[in-house]
């Protein structure tokens, strides 16, 4: 048992208990008030187009399935029988016209309604299979956001517009992108592990100052890398970014900025633009795109669009998407120190076919199990979780860029540059909300510029 | 599971009446397990020797998987990126290679799929112990290599592996299967 109090007591100004990525009690309370109340991606509603199309999913460690129902909605349903329990669906997607569980072939409507009950004479006259609870039970809350959808556990709460705040920003950037102005979820799924805490993924998403260290083995080795050796374009994205990793310090304090939104939300922005990255802009591939782009939207529209620099947009509590590149990562708690990270690509419609196999070499540089560059990220996640679990350091420090954090035009906060920890701060301040139940009260404590002077 | 592939190169090709013709049963069950022990010493350069000018490597992220240009792969380098990869490998600041993993390779089943000219696909199973910092993982698989033979000996065109668990979570990938 952790008491409210305790839990306050867990993050201070600019640092934070290492209880927070070490204790499987605060694991189990994050699964309760975390994921058992915020609104949590699901998956994309291109993934399931057709009436009958399942996707398997989840929240937190609950099997869920989102399902496109025969009238053309999107249910979100616990993947579990109502009669014994069993998980009715085992397969990762799919299309049929009713589930059926195989144990002893209860059947249900794409909706999750009981439809059919086999030997049903033999159920006590209690048993009436038309109550509400024999189903496959909906989670209370479903909603999407331009085709991006999220589920909520919790019957009440606010909005996903409000929860998502400015970061619906992040989204129509993600989806302007496409000369169709849709995206398709395309390309297969990535899906790697540690042995570390599930909060270390985002809080390292945005981090600006770990590159030059932890990816130190990979920019080398690109930035000795001739370029008059056979590429068949995959590679030479990959090189690519990999040298980009190794932009000096002043680089990135003066070209990047850090941004940080209420509900534990931020962006990393002004980074890699078009030019330099996945297509130069005398790359025909990418002219051809913006050629798309101006015939379906006009020329004003495409520059707008394109002008926009995100890197990783960070949605609290465990989904990051890269607008520019059509990235997007889930992350999976399993255990205190064990985290499991889906990531998946997105086809933009009405764009040269190019372009995705583009998108593909970046997802295999950046999101690959056998990437160069995230393998040494994994290696440095797990590295957290063996330091952990020694009984040293009671408290990590988050302070960087504390005394410098400005307000933010829209709301939020960001870094006096991109090296600030103030995101992390913010995902902070947004466990401390859902932990306490305090959204209002708690959740400035690892921010709050007043409190910097600790004893 | 297919054997033609989506990517070509000029090396794949087979050049009729080049010295020796396509390379025998021996020569293949010969250059794979050679091929092994160099990934198991830990001797990359050698490995990335063995490679054509313009080969590639490729290990896919789901079965049947037909093309790594549409969907993800757990590694696909053409020339240029295998080279940097291996690079990386030696690099004492590989901290996913901190301690460096121990390997232990079994290669069985070779098989001749195709021939002609002086190239050919070998098929063949392997199975790869992993040690490194108290934990071994296992992993095995299918490989299909396209042997080349030129005037400097046999060379891989492109390799593809394909993991029994090519789609299962996996923590990372680092020494070469």
């Amino acid at each position: 048992m952790v008491t409210r109090d305790e839990i306050r007591a867990l993050i201070q100004p600019g640092r934070v208990h290492r209880r927070l990525y070490s204790d499987p009690d605060v694991f189990e309370l994050e699964l309760e008030r975390i994921f058992g109340s915020a609104w949590i991606y699901v998956g994309h509603e291109s993934q399931i187009r057709n009436p009958g199309d399942f996707l398997a999913t989840r929240i937190g460690r609950k099997p869920l399935l989102l399902v496109r129902d025969a009238a053309g909605g999107i249910q979100l349903l616990h993947n579990q029988c109502a009669h014994r329990g069993s998980m009715v669906v085992a397969s990762e997607r799919g299309h049929t016209s009713e589930f059926r569980c195989c144990y002893h072939g209860w059947t249900y409507h794409l909706d999750g309604r009981l439809k059919a009950v086999p030997l049903q004479h033999g159920y006590p006259s209690h048993f009436d299979p038309r109550n509400p609870e024999f189903a496959m039970l909906r989670v209370p809350r479903v909603a999407s956001y331009r085709g991006f959808v999220f589920g909520s556990l919790a019957a009440d709460g606010p909005s996903l517009t409000d929860h998502l705040g400015y970061m619906t920003t992040s989204f129509d950037d993600m989806v302007d992108r496409a000369p169709d102005g849709e995206l398709e979820a395309a390309g297969g799924v990535f899906k790697h592990s540690y042995k570390g805490n599930w909060k270390l993924y985002l809080e390292n998403l945005c981090d600006a100052a770990h590159p030059l260290f932890v990816h130190q083995s990979s920019i080398d080795a690109a930035q000795q890398q001739s370029d008059d050796v056979h590429s068949d374009g995959s590679g030479e994205i990959a090189i690519r970014q990999m040298r980009q990793n190794g932009a000096p310090y002043s680089f990135w304090e003066a070209n990047v900025g850090i941004w940080t939104y209420p509900n534990g939300h931020s962006f990393l922005g002004d980074y890699h633009d078009d030019a330099k990255l996945v297509a130069a802009l005398n790359d025909p591939v990418f002219r051809d795109y913006i050629a798309a782009m101006e015939a379906k939207q006009g020329k004003e529209k495409t520059r707008k669009t394109l002008e926009v620099r995100r890197w990783n947009s960070n949605v609290y509590p465990n989904l990051s998407f890269m607008s520019q590149f059509q990235q997007l990562r889930v992350v999976h708690p399993v255990s205190v120190n064990e985290t499991v990270v889906h990531t998946y690509s997105f086809r933009l419609r009405g764009a040269p076919a190019r372009m995705f196999e583009n998108t593909i070499s970046f997802a295999n540089i950046v999101n690959g199990t056998g990437s160069l560059v995230l393998t040494d990220d994994l290696e440095i996640y797990t590295r957290i979780g063996l330091g952990l679990s020694s009984a040293g350091s009671e408290w990590l420090e988050i302070g960087r860029g504390y005394a410098g954090d400005l307000p933010d035009d829209h709301g939020g906060r960001r870094g006096k540059n991109s090296t600030s920890e103030v995101y992390i701060r913010n995902m902070l301040d947004a466990w401390l909300g859902y932990m306490t139940g305090d959204a209002a009260g708690a959740a400035s404590q690892a921010t709050r510029a007043s409190a910097m002077a600790r004893a | 599971m297919t054997v033609s592939l989506a990517p070509s190169n000029a090396a794949a090709s087979a050049r009729p009446g080049a010295p020796g013709g396509a390379p025998n049963a021996a020569e293949c069950e010969q250059f794979l397990v050679h091929e092994a022990r160099l990934l198991d010493e830990g001797r990359f350069d050698e490995w990335l020797a063995l490679f054509a000018a313009d080969a590639w490597y490729w290990v896919p992220s789901e079965p049947n998987q037909v093309s790594p240009r549409d969907t993800v792969s757990l590694i696909y380098d053409d020339r240029r990126l295998l080279e940097t990869r291996v690079r990386r490998l030696a690099s004492p600041r590989i901290y996913s290679q901190e301690p460096r993993s121990r390997t232990s390779r079994i290669i069985a089943n070779v098989t001749i799929e195709q021939a002609e000219g002086n190239a050919c696909t070998v098929r063949s199973k392997f199975q790869l112990l992993e040690y490194r910092r108290e934990t071994q993982r296992i992993f095995g698989g299918t490989c299909l290599h396209r042997l080349v033979r030129g005037s400097d000996g046999i060379r891989i065109a492109w390799k593809r592996v394909d993991l029994v668990n090519c789609d299962a979570p996996l923590e990372g990938l680092v020494v070469p299967f």
